[in-house]
């Protein structure tokens, strides 16, 4: 179960115009704009269950996902991740050290794919990166086989498994990545983008093992996305956030229209919200 | 213990993959090499008495660094672990179950190693059939060629610890470029690898061997020809030690604090 409550995130970003004098002013003076990633984010999510969590570019969608897979520090607020407590770096009452997760325990724990990321070892052929990781996460070698053999099949990665990483394509690197992160069993798989760039043979190829995964294991599956076809084929709740809120928390047909496509759908939704 | 062997395997493996780089740097060693000893050759014979090394023991340092160049050249990062930090792909490093100083400290032992061993056996192999004050002598004795490998792994170690202060302070700084060069210059001169430390001036010569930049290539090769030995090198390795587990120290609190700090770069 994940839960957050009341959760802020501030970024500092430096600002400046155009132009060579302006470079040189900066050297000097320099402005600093806050940007509220968060404001006060609470929602949910119980075990099994996959949630889409979308909204336009700079929405939070990314912050939240950071947040939720430990390596980003949120300003205030708590966060719980099946029953672990992470770390936040201000908030009224600071946590103890027995209190608070170490980030080493808690991504022992879960799955993250960043679809505009590599994980791979980029020079040498997939299964080099997956034993690899079979050391970090400590996998013991049956468990590791078991999964391997499972991926390799729903994935379709046997040819791939020993190319090296730079010479696969988009589509082809994307299932090696989503194996990657699922060979160590984790309970939540946090999947940011993972159909971005994708050809729609692997999209069908992700979409279709995602709900495989969520089927036959209950794992829990948080997905941002731009792609609706994604939101309508996996998600079964839907999280809108805009501007660092959260707008809109509920089911597929809550937004959907007779007719409408799901893009027009959600368009019309981030014109209502002004976002 | 054991993922961390894994990644300095795996970046050894990718090391050794390099042939071409190789040969290239092999060619540019001995080069190097020769003009070193000619210039010093040079020296030696305008003065011999007042040379601090004798031309056998010089000989024999620059032709060990030559061949062991990788494993103390300042300059030699690990590209991908800046180009991480500036692009964000951090992310996926801290996500996984691993410290992520004990991890780059392992793969920047490896990507030395796997550089050092592809190079130094031809160079040295060379070197050891040139003409007595030109060539790389014998060693000193037996228990100096023993103490000569035991201080090479530790001033390794001293090396890495070195560069691993450059990368914890990059989460901080996000580009590392202004710091590789000011640690390029100051670990060259200090360090005894542009002229070994016994040619510059004595009152020098002791502020310098109390710092990190002597514990590297200089104690080793001084001991590997006899140029430093009995109580002198105890100090050494003494000192050697103490800065190792000074530096992990220090590169450790920094990067515990970068690492809770670090902001992923890019959506």
């Amino acid at each position: 179960m994940i839960t957050m409550e009341h959760v802020c995130k501030t970024y500092r970003i430096a600002k400046r115009n155009a132009g060579f004098s302006e470079a040189c002013k900066a050297l000097f003076h320099r402005e600093y704009e806050e940007i509220h990633a968060l404001k006060d984010v609470s929602f949910t999510i119980d075990n099994g269950e996959m949630v889409g969590y979308i909204g336009p570019n700079g929405a939070g969608k990314s912050s939240t996902i950071k947040i939720l897979s430990g390596i980003l520090t949120p300003d205030s607020g708590n966060v719980t991740v099946d029953g672990r407590l992470l770390r936040n770096s201000g908030g009224r009452v600071p946590l103890t050290k027995q209190e608070r997760c170490s980030r080493i325990e808690h991504v022992s724990q879960i799955g993250v794919v960043f679809g505009q990321r590599s994980q791979l070892w980029w020079d040498v052929p997939v299964i080099d990166s997956f034993e690899l990781l079979k050391d970090i996460y400590s996998i013991s070698e049956p468990v590791y086989r078991d999964n391997l053999d499972e991926l390799t099949e729903l994935l379709n990665l046997k040819e791939l498994l020993r190319t090296p990483t730079r010479q696969l394509s988009l589509g082809q690197r994307m299932r090696c990545e989503i194996a990657a992160s699922l060979l160590h069993n984790p309970r939540i798989l946090f999947l940011d983008e993972p159909t971005i760039g994708l050809d729609a043979v692997s999209k069908l190829a992700v979409r279709d093992f995602v709900k495989k995964l969520n089927k036959n294991h209950g794992t829990t599956v948080i997905l941002t996305t731009h792609d609706m076809q994604d939101i309508e084929a996996l998600a079964s709740r839907i999280i809108l956030i805009g501007k660092g809120q959260i707008l809109m928390d509920g089911g597929l047909e809550d937004i959907k229209r007779g007719g409408e496509s799901m893009d027009e759908t959600l368009a019309e939704l981030y014109r209502t919200y002004e976002i | 213990m054991k993922k961390y062997f894994s990644f300095f395997q795996l970046r050894l493996t990718t090391g050794l993959q390099y042939r071409t780089a190789a040969i290239a740097g092999m060619t540019t060693q001995f080069f190097w090499g020769f003009m070193e000893i000619m210039v010093f050759h040079a020296f030696y014979e305008a003065d011999p008495s007042a040379y601090p090394m004798t031309m056998e023991a010089t000989a024999s340092y620059v032709w060990l660094q030559q061949a062991l160049l990788a494993f103390f050249g300042a300059w030699m990062f690990e590209g991908e672990i800046f180009e991480t930090i500036n692009n964000g792909n951090l992310a996926y490093e801290l996500c996984r179950p691993i410290h992520i100083y004990d991890m780059w400290f392992a793969r920047s032992v490896a990507l030395r190693l796997s550089r050092a061993l592809l190079r130094c056996i031809p160079i040295l192999a060379v070197a050891a059939f040139l003409p007595k004050g030109y060539g790389l002598g014998l060693p000193a004795s037996m228990t100096a060629f023993l103490w000569f490998l035991i201080t090479l792994i530790f001033g390794l170690l001293v090396m890495v610890a070195l560069n691993m202060l450059v990368y914890v302070t990059s989460l901080f700084t996000i580009s590392g470029d202004g710091l590789k060069i000011l640690f390029c210059s100051v670990v060259e001169i200090f360090s005894g690898q542009i002229i070994p430390l016994p040619f510059f001036p004595e009152r020098i010569q002791r502020i310098l061997e109390l710092n990190p930049f002597a514990s590297m290539g200089n104690v080793p090769f001084r001991i590997y020809s006899g140029n430093l030995e009995g109580q002198e090198m105890n100090k050494a390795i003494v000192i050697q030690i103490l800065w190792l587990i000074a530096l992990i120290g220090l590169g450790k609190l920094i990067g515990a604090r970068g690492e809770r700090r670090a902001i992923v770069q890019g959506g």
